[in-house]
């Protein structure tokens, strides 16, 4: 099949992001720039995992942030206990698998059965007792606060990775190989790999199983695919990924804590990002982080500005409304809007257009 | 084993449980007074978030429509109730009759608001989502956010303080019971709302359209009907409800922040789900056993008391995994 004109527009513009994404060190050189593109990359990654089950199966989870949340709490529990070093980081990393795939396994057995309804509404108690757990034992998890702790020895930002003949750190381009370079690749080069795996997951016999669950849940049931197995297996393997995420993030962030790995913030960002990029195509899930964590991070400063220039010129309840906190309220505005007009978002409504022509 | 089960259920069958549970907490605390505390505090409890999950239940069982934004009726429900006794405090300084209309306005207002929210949210938001569980879920919880973020516009993000009536404050004192006035309230309020829907159900054409609609809703639509219709309605009932309960419940925390409908939400869906869709003797059923274990437990294991809904909920979804006394097949 001949890809249409919106296929590779998409196609094009992943090329572009991920190219990017890529010399994003060299190409935005201040630390601001490089925590977005790292958290593009990690996001890119959840978002995706998340797209497996509610754009691929048809599940509705609101448990992601707890699967993020166990990756996360394991690598940074570990790297606090024994140390900065690669063992921790495999101990941690393993943990959280560990435990995402016991949880997830018991919930998916439990009440995958049951209507898609009673599945969210199951996830999302259950998402939120980890997140009352997580800040009441706060002798293991920090609490409110979070654990600090130190990576390995590699990725300190003092790390020289190169030298020249004076002994110091050396440049390329202006960008001094450091610690935080490896550390940035370290999270790009894992996150890619993810993202691989999953997009081969999706063109793969299973992937086009989940495809037909979605669309016929009994039909499928009957030509002779045990729905629930496969259901199941879905859940614990978009929960495996969310964890391998989660892990990665703490490495990168060196602080892990309910806002940054737990909080039903980052279970409303992935849904957003999920709906605005495209369900049910990995690539939107690509467009849509990309799209959230800028806002995220831009979009504030322009509503602050856009806030104070209403209220110098007096309109009432306005500035109130255009402050850079409210951002929320205008991402949901144009989430609903999304949902009712573009139902697959940015990317599926791009690819559909060239096919129709 | 037929036999045992056959006459628990001439005795009440599940409701018996609430009965159990309290007995055993008896036997394990063995404090009387503490248990008559603790118990009033639970039904209390269970009452306010009856109220609250009411109209979740009824919404979802008449229309296979579940409701994400539903948390939003309560905190606007508390806001608007707080916001009401602040403005007329004055009223509440000045004597018992001026204080219970304050009281009356605060608790009509939310109502007011309820209805007028509802109709609001079911026109626009729900009405092109009708039948698409996938889209209901998001376009509901987009409008939570949105509606969590218009209170935070609002009345800002700062504890707001609920003034009440001094009648309400304070506790009576039997022996060495000390049971606070604001709960038995609470109680007497949730109960006769729970009369009343009984009575509206069981005893009116209306009510009898409402349980066949939730029966069998192409039949009800086949002999000429108007269901949507009669589902508005159900709805703005619902939300109203959802309203009082969010203002009951801010009379009883006092302390209220823009994150309540957030806790409460919880609370109410994993009560929806003990209690079985569409069923208001299964949600007042939930809603009891669900604050009386809260009350308990915090009293027990205190450690426990976060865990013990999701163990309660996990525990009866095994037993029986469409709730306790389910409308919806």
């Amino acid at each position: 099949m001949k890809d249409s004109f919106g296929t590779v527009t998409v196609k094009a513009t992943m090329l572009v992001i991920a190219a990017l994404l890529l010399f994003a060190p060299f190409l935005f050189q201040d630390i601001r720039a490089l925590e977005v593109a790292a958290r593009i990359c990690i996001f890119i990654v959840l978002v995706a995992s998340f797209d497996l089950l509610i754009g691929y199966t048809g599940i509705v989870s609101f448990a992601h942030t707890m699967f993020f949340g166990f990756g996360a709490y394991g690598s940074a529990i570990a790297l606090k206990q024994m140390g900065p070093g690669w063992d921790a980081v495999a101990a941690g990393t393993i943990a959280g698998i560990a435990v995402s795939l016991v949880v997830a396994t018991a919930i998916g057995l439990v009440s995958l059965r049951v209507k898609a309804i009673f599945f969210a509404m199951i996830t999302l108690a259950a998402a939120s007792v980890v997140l009352v757990l997580a800040s009441q034992l706060s002798q293991v998890t920090g609490g409110e606060d979070g654990i600090t702790y130190r990576t390995p020895e590699l990725f300190k930002t003092a790390t020289k990775l190169a030298v020249d003949e004076d002994g110091k750190v050396l440049r390329w381009f202006g960008v001094k190989l450091n610690g935080k370079l490896a550390a940035y690749y370290f999270v790009f080069a894992t996150s890619l790999l993810l993202f691989l795996l999953m997009l081969r997951i999706t063109v793969s016999p299973f992937g086009t199983v989940l495809k037909a669950i979605r669309e016929n849940e009994a039909r499928a049931e009957a030509i002779g695919y045990r729905v629930v197995a496969y259901r199941t297996f879905v859940f614990c393997l978009s929960a495996v990924v969310a964890s391998l995420a989660g892990s990665v993030y703490a490495i990168w962030l060196k602080y892990t804590g309910p806002d940054t790995a737990l909080s039903f913030a980052i279970m409303i960002d992935i849904l957003l990002m999920v709906v605005i990029g495209g369900m049910g195509t990995m690539w939107g899930a690509v467009i849509g982080a990309v799209l959230m964590v800028m806002a995220q991070y831009y979009l504030r400063d322009l509503m602050g500005a856009a806030s104070e220039a209403v209220a110098s010129v007096g309109v009432p309840f306005l500035p109130e409304l255009l402050a850079p906190d409210r951002w929320l309220l205008w991402l949901g505005v144009i989430f609903i809007l999304l949902v009712y007009f573009f139902p697959r978002g940015i990317a599926g409504t791009l690819m559909a257009k060239g096919i129709r022509k | 084993m037929d036999t045992i089960s056959d006459t628990l259920g001439r005795f009440g069958g599940v409701y018996l449980l609430p009965l159990a549970l309290g007995a055993v907490a008896f036997i394990l605390m063995g404090a009387p007074s503490s248990w008559v505390t603790l118990t009033i505090a639970g039904l209390a409890m269970g009452m306010m978030v009856f109220l609250m999950a009411s109209g979740l239940s009824l919404v979802f069982g008449l229309m296979d429509v579940l409701n994400f934004g539903h948390s939003a009726f309560i905190s606007f429900g508390a806001f608007v109730a707080a916001s009401i006794l602040a403005g007329l405090s004055g009223w509440l300084e000045g004597g018992w009759f001026l204080a219970s209309a304050a009281l009356a306005l605060a608790l009509l207002g939310s109502i007011a608001f309820g209805l007028a929210a509802g109709l609001f949210f079911e026109t626009v938001i729900i009405r092109p989502v009708y039948r698409d569980h996938l889209r209901q879920i998001l376009i509901t919880m987009g409008a939570l956010i949105v509606s969590e973020q218009l209170i935070l516009a609002i009345w800002g993000g700062t504890p707001f303080t609920v003034a009440r009536p001094t009648f309400l404050e304070g506790a009576w004192i039997i022996g060495d019971v000390s049971i606070e006035i604001y709960r038995v309230f609470a109680f007497v309020l949730g109960l006769s709302v729970f009369v009343g829907l009984m009575l509206l159900l069981n005893r009116t054409r209306i009510g009898l359209l409402i349980r066949a609609g939730v029966e069998n809703r192409e039949m009800v639509e086949s002999l000429g009907f108007k269901i949507n219709r009669l589902f508005i309605g159900v709805f703005m009932l619902g939300s109203a409800l959802a309203a009082l309960g969010g203002a009951m419940w801010a009379g009883y925390e006092t302390l209220i922040t823009p994150a309540l409908g957030g806790e409460m939400m919880i609370v109410v869906f994993i009560v929806v789900i003990i209690g079985g869709l569409g069923s208001i003797e299964g949600t007042l059923l939930g809603a009891i056993i669900v604050g009386l274990t809260a009350n308990y437990v915090g009293f027990l294991a205190p450690k426990l008391a976060l865990a013990s809904n999701m163990i309660l909920m996990m525990a009866i979804l095994m037993w029986r995994p469409s709730g306790l006394k389910p409308a919806v097949k």
